[in-house]
C-alpha cells in the first residue's frame, strides 16, 4: 500500500521520533567518549589534559572490574532463570480453572507496580533486617539464627528481590501465550495419550518459545541497568557492585569522570553485545 | 464526468513486473470489469487507478485530467473494498458522512445526502448502529453508500461480493447493476468470477500475468474469444478446448466448442463417448462425456429433461458455424 | 483452554493458586498493614497481623516530616507529561512502521529499542553536565523530557504492535474518501487504537513513575518525585519500619489505586503488545 506519497509521508512521520533519539543517543555517547581519554577530576582540577588509553587500562585492571562483570552476569541470569522458571509454572497454574482467577491475578502482578526504591527498601528492612526483620522473626521461629542476607548472601539477596518485581511480567506474558494456545492441539495430544510431561515437553513449551524469547529481551533491557535495588539496600557493598553501579561510583562518588566514562564505554560495549545477541533472536521472532 | 484513460501504464513490485506496459480507456458512464484469475494484476490495476499504489511508469488521466501524482484523496473517486473497510468506531450515518465531512460540506447538505443514500439502499433503519451489528449485505450497502454521497468521477470495486454469501450475492449483483443504470457513473469493477463480469459489465477487460487479454462487451467476449485463454475462461460451464487430430480436420491447432453448440444426435456425429457425470439444473442438463482418445470430458448441455444416465453412449455433433479456431500461438484464426 | 475440569481438582487449583498469590502479595500488603501500626508493634515478635491498634499517626508524621504532595505531584507531572510527549511523537512514527513498512522498518524499530540498552550510567555525567549547561539541573521539564526518551522506544514499539492489528484496508478507505494524513490519523487510526494506546499509555505511566536513575540522580528538592522522597527514608529512618511503611505505602498507593481500575488495559498493556 505504499506510494510515493505515503512514502514521503512516512519518513516525515519517523523524523521526530528518529531524530530525538538519535540526539539522545549521540550527544551523550559523544561526551562519555571524550571524557574517557581526558584526565577530568573535577573535584581535583578539574580537566588536566589528554590522558590516551589510561583510563580504558586503568578501569579493567582495578580489582573492582572483574568483580563488577561477575555480580552483574549473576543478578542478570539469576533473575532471568527464576522469573522464567517459575513464570512457566506460575501461569500454567493460573491458566487452570479456578474460582477468582481475576483477583489473583492481580495479586501475582502487582510488585510490577511497586516503585523500585520502595521495593528494596521494604526487603530491606521489613523482611531481611537481621533483629527486626519478618525473615528473621520466622527463623528464630523454628529455632535457626537468623540471616544476615544482605552481607552473608548479598547477591542471592538481591536476585531475590528484583525476581520479586519481575516475575509478575514474566508471568503475564507467559500467561498471556498459554491461553492463545489451541485447546484441540492439547486434547489431540491426550488422545495420542502423551503424557503430561510429554504434552509439556512437546507442545506447550515451543509454543511459549516466542514469548519466552520476549521476556528474556524485555527483562534484560531493564536488568542491565538496574540501580535502585543496589543503591538502596547495599549501597555497592559485599560483592553486590555491578558494572552499572562501578561506574555510578566512580563518576559521582570518586569524581574521576575520565576514568568513570571509560567505564561507561566498557557498559555500552557489554550492553550492545548482548543487544546483537537478543536482537538477532528477537528479529526473527518479530516476524509473525 | 469520468473518464479514465490509461497510457502504457506499468508497475513493478522491485524487480518484478507485475503489469507490463498497458493502454486502457474507460469512457464517462461505462460499467468496466476486470476479470481474470487470482494473481492476475487486477487489484493492482485498480488500486493504481485508485492512487493506492504508484505506477512505475506510465500515464493515467481523470477526464482528460493527468492524475498520475495526485495521491488519492484528490482523485474524486470512491472505492468500495473487499472488507468493506468500514470505520468500525463510527455509526452508519457517521460512515456516510465521512468522506464528506472531510470535504467540509456544510451540515444540511451533509443530511440531504445521507437520507437519500439511505433511501436507496434500505439503511434508514439501521443509520445509528454501528458496523459491528450489521449482517454482511449491510455492511455492503453501507460501504457503498459512503462510496455514492460523494458523487465520485467514478466507482471503484475490489471484489466487493466476494465475502457474501451466494444467495446474498446474486442479490447485490442486481443493485449494484441497479445503481449504475440510475446513476450513469463510471464504475470500475474488479472480480475473479466470470459470471458478475458477464452480467454486469458494459465491457470487460479480461487480464491474465498483468497482461490484458481482451477488452470488449460480453458478447463479443463470448462470441469471439481472441485467444485460447479468454475462451476458457469466459462463459459457464467452460468451452470445451480440443486439440490434435479434431482440431486439424478444422485447419487449427486447438479448437473450442461451447456446451450449449454441442448437439446430441441419434448416430454419427463428429464424438461419441460415454456419459459420466450429470448435473441436473431443472433448466438445463449439463452431460460430462467421456470421449475415447480425449482425457478431458467433454461438457454437453442437453435440455432439462433429457432421460439420459451414468454409462449410456452418445453421439454428439458441435454446430459448424460455432467452432471457435486457435493456432498454435493460442490466437483466434478469423 | 475450557476442558470440563472436576470440581475437587477445581477446588486444589483455587487453594493453591490463592495461596500463591498471596504469599506473592504479602510483602505489599504487610507493608500497609504496618503502616497502621505503632513502632512498637511493628517490630514485634511473634508478628501482629490484624490484632493491634490501628493508627494513621505514621501518616501525620511522614507528611509533617516531608511535604508528600510536592513529591507527589512531580511524579504525576513527570509520569503524566513525559507519557504524553512520547505518545505524540511515537503515534506518527508508528503509523509509519506498521502501514508503510520498508526493508529498514525492522532495523530502525530493533535500533530504537537497543538505545534503551544503552546504560544509562555510561551517559549519566554528559547529561549532568549538560543539565547544569543549560540550568535545568532538578527541573521538571528537563526530567520530563528524559524519562521521555527513556520511553519513546518501549512506546513506538507497542503502538506499533497495536496499528499492526488494525486492517490497512480502512486506513486505505480514509484516504479514498479524501482524508488528509493528519485526519486519517486522527479520525480513524486514534479511535480505532484506543485500547492499545491506553494500555501503552498506561504502563508507561507506570514505568515513568517508577523510574529511579535519572530522578535519583538528577533532583535534589524542587523537581524530586515520589522516587527521591521514598529513598530519603534509606537510612536510619528505615528502622522505624512503621514510618517507612506508612511513605512506601503513600508512594505506591496511587499506581496501586490506578492499577485497580484499569486492570484490563493494564493487563494487556504489561505484555508490551508483544503477546496476543
Amino acid at each position: 500500500m505504499a506510494t510515493q506519497h505515503s512514502r514521503s509521508a512516512a519518513r516525515l512521520m519517523m523524523a521526530p521520533a528518529v531524530f530525538v533519539l538519535l540526539v539522545w543517543m549521540l550527544v551523550p555517547l559523544g561526551m562519555t567518549l571524550w571524557f574517557s581519554f581526558r584526565q577530568y577530576l573535577p573535584l581535583r582540577g578539574g580537566d588536566l589534559g589528554f590522558a590516551g588509553w589510561d583510563n580504558y587500562v586503568r578501569f579493567v585492571t582495578s580489582s573492582s572490574f572483574w568483580p563488577s562483570i561477575y555480580s552483574t552476569l549473576i543478578i542478570v541470569g539469576g533473575v532471568l532463570v527464576i522469573t522464567i522458571f517459575f513464570g512457566i509454572l506460575l501461569a500454567m497454574l493460573l491458566d487452570q480453572p479456578m474460582f477468582g482467577q481475576g483477583i489473583v491475578r492481580i495479586l501475582v502482578i502487582a510488585p510490577f507496580f511497586v516503585m523500585p526504591t520502595v521495593s528494596a527498601l521494604v526487603w530491606k528492612n521489613m523482611f531481611m533486617d537481621p533483629t527486626n526483620g519478618l525473615l528473621a522473626h520466622l527463623w528464630r521461629f523454628f529455632g535457626a539464627d537468623p540471616v544476615v542476607w544482605l552481607s552473608d548472601v548479598p547477591l542471592f539477596s538481591i536476585v531475590l528481590i528484583v525476581s520479586w518485581q519481575w516475575l509478575p511480567f514474566a508471568t503475564l506474558i507467559l500467561l498471556t501465550a498459554i491461553q492463545s494456545l489451541d485447546s484441540d492441539q492439547l486434547e489431540a495430544a491426550e488422545m495420542d495419550g502423551a503424557p503430561h510431561l510429554k504434552r509439556f515437553w512437546y507442545i506447550i513449551l515451543p509454543h511459549l518459545s516466542r514469548a519466552i524469547t520476549i521476556v528474556l529481551l524485555i527483562q534484560t533491557i531493564f536488568l542491565l541497568s538496574i540501580f535502585a535495588e543496589i543503591f538502596v539496600t547495599t549501597g555497592g557493598a559485599f560483592g553486590t557492585r555491578t558494572l552499572t553501579y562501578l561506574i555510578f561510583q566512580r563518576v559521582l562518588e570518586s569524581q574521576n569522570i575520565g576514568l568513570g566514562s571509560a567505564g561507561g564505554v566498557y557498559a555500552i560495549i557489554l550492553a550492545n553485545i548482548v543487544a546483537i545477541f537478543l536482537m538477532r533472536i528477537v528479529g526473527k521472532n518479530l516476524d509473525t | 464526468m469520468g473518464r479514465i484513460t490509461l497510457e502504457k501504464v506499468q508497475k513493478k513490485f522491485g524487480e518484478t513486473e507485475v503489469i507490463p506496459p498497458l493502454d486502457l480507456t474507460i469512457e464517462d458512464g461505462e460499467f468496466v470489469v476486470f476479470v481474470g484469475p487470482s494473481g492476475c494484476g487486477k487489484s493492482t490495476l485498480l488500486r493504481l487507478i485508485a492512487g493506492l499504489e504508484d505506477v512505475s511508469s506510465g500515464e493515467i488521466r481523470i477526464d482528460g485530467q493527468p492524475a498520475t501524482d495526485l495521491p488519492p484523496a484528490k482523485r474524486g473517486l470512491a472505492m468500495v473494498f473487499q472488507s468493506y473497510a468500514l470505520y468500525p468506531h463510527m455509526t452508519v450515518r457517521k460512515n456516510i458522512a465521512f468522506p464528506m465531512k472531510m470535504a467540509g460540506m456544510d451540515q444540511a447538505e451533509q443530511d440531504r445526502r445521507i437520507k437519500k443514500a439511505a433511501d436507496a439502499l434500505n439503511l434508514t433503519d439501521y443509520l445509528d448502529r454501528r458496523p459491528g451489528q450489521l449482517s454482511g449485505g449491510q455492511r455492503q450497502r453501507v460501504a457503498i453508500g459512503r462510496a455514492i454521497v460523494r458523487e465520485p468521477a467514478a466507482f471503484l470495486f475490489d471484489e466487493p461480493l466476494s465475502n457474501l454469501d451466494a444467495a446474498l450475492r446474486v442479490g447485490m449483483r442486481l443493485e449494484i447493476s441497479e445503481l449504475h443504470s440510475r446513476l450513469e457513473t463510471t464504475m470500475i469493477y474488479v472480480t475473479h468470477d466470470q459470471v458478475e463480469a458477464m452480467t454486469m459489465a458494459d465491457k470487460i477487460v479480461v487480464l491474465r500475468a498483468g497482461n490484458i487479454e481482451q477488452v470488449g462487451s460480453p458478447l463479443e467476449l463470448y462470441r469471439e474469444p481472441r485467444n485460447v485463454f479468454v475462451a476458457g475462461f469466459i462463459g459457464s460451464p467452460k468451452m470445451n478446448l480440443m486439440s490434435g487430430p479434431a482440431a486439424q480436420a478444422h485447419g487449427a491447432h486447438t479448437i473450442g466448442i461451447r456446451p450449449e453448440h454441442l448437439d446430441v444426435v441419434e448416430s454419427g456425429g463428429t464424438f461419441s463417448g460415454k456419459v459420466g457425470v450429470s448435473e441436473h439444473l431443472g433448466s438445463d442438463t449439463f452431460f460430462h462425456v467421456h470421449v475415447d482418445a480425449m482425457e478431458e470430458p467433454m461438457t454437453v448441455r442437453a435440455g432439462g429433461e433429457v432421460g439420459l444416465r451414468h454409462g449410456d453412449m452418445i453421439h454428439l455433433e458441435p454446430q459448424a458455424d460455432k467452432i471457435h479456431r486457435f493456432d498454435e500461438k493460442g490466437l483466434r484464426i478469423a | 483452554m475450557a476442558r470440563a475440569v472436576s470440581s475437587r481438582r477445581k477446588a486444589i487449583n483455587t487453594a493453591v493458586a490463592w495461596a500463591i498469590g498471596l504469599l506473592i502479595f504479602f510483602p505489599i500488603l504487610w507493608t500497609i498493614l504496618t503502616s497502621f501500626k505503632t513502632e512498637a508493634q511493628a517490630i514485634a515478635d511473634p508478628p501482629i497481623f490484624l490484632g493491634f491498634d490501628w493508627t494513621l499517626e505514621n501518616y501525620r508524621i511522614v507528611q509533617e516530616r516531608s511535604n508528600y504532595m510536592r513529591f507527589l505531584w512531580n511524579s504525576v507531572i513527570i509520569a503524566g507529561f513525559s507519557t504524553i510527549l512520547g505518545v505524540i511523537i511515537a503515534v506518527p512514527a508508528a503509523w509509519s512502521m506498521a502501514f508503510v513498512p520498508s526493508r529498514r522498518t525492522k532495523d530502525i524499530l530493533l535500533w530504537m529499542l537497543s538505545t534503551k540498552m544503552l546504560p544509562a550510567v555510561g551517559v549519566l555525567y554528559p547529561i549532568y553536565l549538560i543539565c547544569i549547561e543549560l540550568g535545568v539541573l532538578d527541573n521538571r521539564v528537563a526530567l520530563v523530557v528524559i524519562i521521555m526518551l527513556i520511553n519513546l522506544p518501549i512506546i513506538v514499539w507497542m503502538l506499533y504492535t497495536y496499528f499492526r492489528e488494525i486492517p490497512g484496508e480502512i486506513l486505505e478507505a480514509a484516504r479514498m474518501d479524501g482524508a488528509s494524513l493528519r485526519n486519517e490519523i486522527l479520525y480513524v487510526l486514534t479511535p480505532m487504537a484506543v485500547p492499545g494506546i491506553a494500555s501503552t499509555v498506561l504502563l508507561n505511566f507506570i514505568l515513568a513513575w517508577n523510574e529511579a536513575f535519572w530522578t535519583l540522580n538528577l533532583t535534589a528538592v524542587n523537581a524530586a518525585p515520589l522516587t527521591a522522597f521514598i529513598a530519603s527514608y534509606s537510612s536510619p529512618e528505615g528502622l522505624f519500619f512503621a514510618k517507612l511503611s506508612a511513605a512506601s505505602t503513600m508512594a505506591i498507593a496511587p499506581i496501586l489505586i490506578l492499577g485497580w481500575f484499569s486492570q484490563k488495559q493494564l493487563v494487556r498493556g504489561l505484555t508490551f503488545g508483544a503477546v496476543k
